[in-house]
């Protein structure tokens, strides 16, 4: 928020979120690049649970798990007194009711309203796994990392709980999920800046300008990243001039980078040459930020 | 009438690309786009829209300033970090709600004790009904951020299977979103088939993975092609191997193909392009799909 960030003053945890709209476009290959960049003390979040991948490429090694679990209701069957307020009050049309309730936990967003508005008492709680968190490091990067179980809805919840794994001090860089619908919101969310990373293409300008719109309303600082990039003068660089947006890097087009991506080799270990590129744009971000949370 | 949704796991992998394909190859169809929150398809199939309708889904909450006593009971009762505290002393503090965080639970509107706070009805989006060169489409704008992409997408299929019975249509073409949560669960039940388009890195392979459970574990039959395939000969055989052993269709390799933008940046898909190595891989790929559902 723009006037949120003010308050983080230098020293203080600074949040770079790392997202897109469009999948594919190299997310991950860039926040990577700059946490093994960053001279400083630095943490990744990868907040793509539905398919992280942040771990093929930075290849930490992982200290621990936490099961992640989201509350959903169950009944005391003895002190249900078949009343129906618990399924009439339901947002999500998450209880069926037949004489007593019937919860439906793939439809559940663990509210808790039923249990709360329950006369008899009779609703209670227990958890139900939702994914898991890997922890870990790679040299001086701390690393966390989300992953969602297979045939579970709601990766917003799975999402919190990675961005609760937060330190307080230092860089911290978020590879977020691709899209502009609620699981990018709940990622890019209260961070001090988001980079867009984009490609030269159709596609990677509609769905960036998606993403702009959702960050615009969320008033936070962002700027592009063109990945695969061609040309100076391709439709993302008309379009940033033309918005007045920075467009802080770019990233040449170079099949070697593809191929050794492929075989999750990290872009630092082919192109060392891009380090003062990334060095001179995590300065860039921080000016910009600072600035914006001056207003 | 036949559903094949094209889907992938990890994003960019070309799902759009090989949709509009498909469309463009085949005869009788409808197509459905329900990449909600970042759609592209109609920037290749250029529909024409003939209706248009609002889509309200679900509700957010309002504080009335003026009404509320200052108690927290909507602090204490919300577990989305949707209501913000200004002010640090309860009693005295100003409450209002975040509407980017508000999952629209409405748990602070019934336990007001006070009854201050105020449930509108969320407006998440539009959707269409259009034609393009190939046949009608269904399609979605997602509200920016909005919630309830699952039951948008919901309605985007249940719309193109009604155009489908009305215009006689015997295929739907779907082109799906990224991922495995709530949106692409949506997308995949009870269609007839999905098409995993996959890329041959290792994060390809690993997303791959995830999305085939995904479509065993709702009991979908499971086609995979790769695209860019010589990107990376071996995790490219890796995948025609993994598709043997888990039952799965393999339905072909693509290419890399500079064309493919070149078609794109012209609004056309590569099949109407005509030129590119690509072009006769995807024609055996929607072959193989023809055959197999």
């Amino acid at each position: 928020m723009s006037t949120g960030t003010g308050s983080k003053t230098a020293g203080k945890i600074f949040t770079v979120a790392v997202a897109s709209g469009k999948g594919g476009t190299g997310k991950t290959t860039v926040a990577i690049s700059m946490a093994l960049c960053a001279e400083t003390d630095v943490q990744l979040l990868d907040c793509d649970v539905e398919e992280p991948n942040a771990h093929i490429l930075l290849k930490p090694s992982i200290q621990g798990n936490e099961h992640v679990s989201m509350p959903v209701p169950f009944l005391d069957e003895a002190k249900c007194t078949g009343c129906g307020k618990c399924s009439g009050i339901c947002a999500f049309n998450a209880i069926v009711f037949l004489k007593k309730p019937l919860f439906l936990p793939d439809l559940c967003h663990s509210c808790g309203l039923c249990m709360k508005v329950c006369p008899g008492k009779a609703i209670m709680e227990k958890p139900r796994h939702i994914g898991i968190l890997e922890i870990g490091a790679k040299g001086d990067v701390g690393f966390v990392s989300g992953c969602l179980d297979i045939g579970i809805a709601s990766s917003p919840a799975l999402i919190r709980a990675v961005r609760k794994q937060s330190k307080n001090a230092g860089l911290e860089i978020i590879d977020c999920p691709p899209g502009t619908a609620c699981s990018f919101v709940t990622s890019v969310k209260d961070s001090d800046f988001v980079l867009l990373v984009t490609e030269p293409t159709r596609f990677g300008l509609h769905d960036m300008t998606l993403a702009i719109k959702v960050i615009k309303q969320l008033k936070l600082p962002f700027g592009v990243l063109v990945n695969k990039s061609i040309s100076d003068d391709d439709c993302i660089g008309k379009y940033c001039s033309s918005e007045k947006i920075p467009l802080l890097m770019r990233i040449p087009d170079d099949r070697s980078i593809a191929e050794a991506y492929s075989r999750g080799v990290d872009l630092m270990e082919v192109k060392p040459e891009l380090k003062d590129g990334f060095l001179k744009m995590i300065d860039a971000v921080r000016a910009i930020a600072e600035e914006d949370g001056g207003k | 009438m036949k559903e094949i949704v094209v889907i992938s796991g990890k994003g960019g992998t070309g799902k759009t690309t090989i949709a509009a394909s498909f469309a463009a190859l085949a005869e009788n169809a409808v197509m459905a786009d329900c990449d909600v929150d970042a759609s592209d398809l109609h920037l290749i199939l250029r529909p024409v829209i003939k209706t248009g309708n609002r889509f309200f889904c679900g509700h957010e909450a309002e504080i009335r300033k003026n009404d509320c006593i200052s108690c927290g009971a909507c602090l204490a009762n919300c577990r989305f970090e949707a209501v913000k505290m200004n002010g640090d002393v309860a009693g005295e503090a100003e409450f209002s709600i975040d509407a980017s965080a508000c999952d629209g639970c409405g748990a602070c509107v019934y336990l007001c004790p006070v009854k201050a706070i105020d449930f509108h009805s969320r407006y998440c989006g539009e959707w269409f009904v259009s034609d393009t060169r190939f046949g009608p489409m269904v399609h979605a704008v997602l509200a920016p951020g909005a919630e309830n992409s699952g039951k948008l997408v919901n309605l985007v299929r249940m719309n193109a299977k009604k155009t489908a019975e009305e215009t006689g249509g015997n295929i739907i073409i779907t082109d799906g979103p990224p991922g495995i949560g709530c949106p692409v669960i949506s997308s995949v039940t009870g269609a007839d088939a999905v098409l995993a388009v996959a890329e041959p890195t290792l994060s390809g392979l690993h997303d791959l993975r995830r999305i085939m459970e995904l479509a065993r574990h709702f009991g979908i039959r499971t086609l995979v092609c790769v695209n860019r395939s010589d990107m990376n000969t071996g995790i490219s055989e890796e995948i025609e191997k993994l598709s043997a052993e888990s039952g799965a269709v393999f339905a072909g390799r693509i290419p890399y193909d500079d064309e493919i933008n070149r078609a794109h940046d012209g609004g056309i898909s590569i099949i109407e392009h005509g030129k590119g190595e690509s072009v006769g891989r995807i024609r055996e790929v929607w072959n193989e799909t023809r055959r197999n559902i």
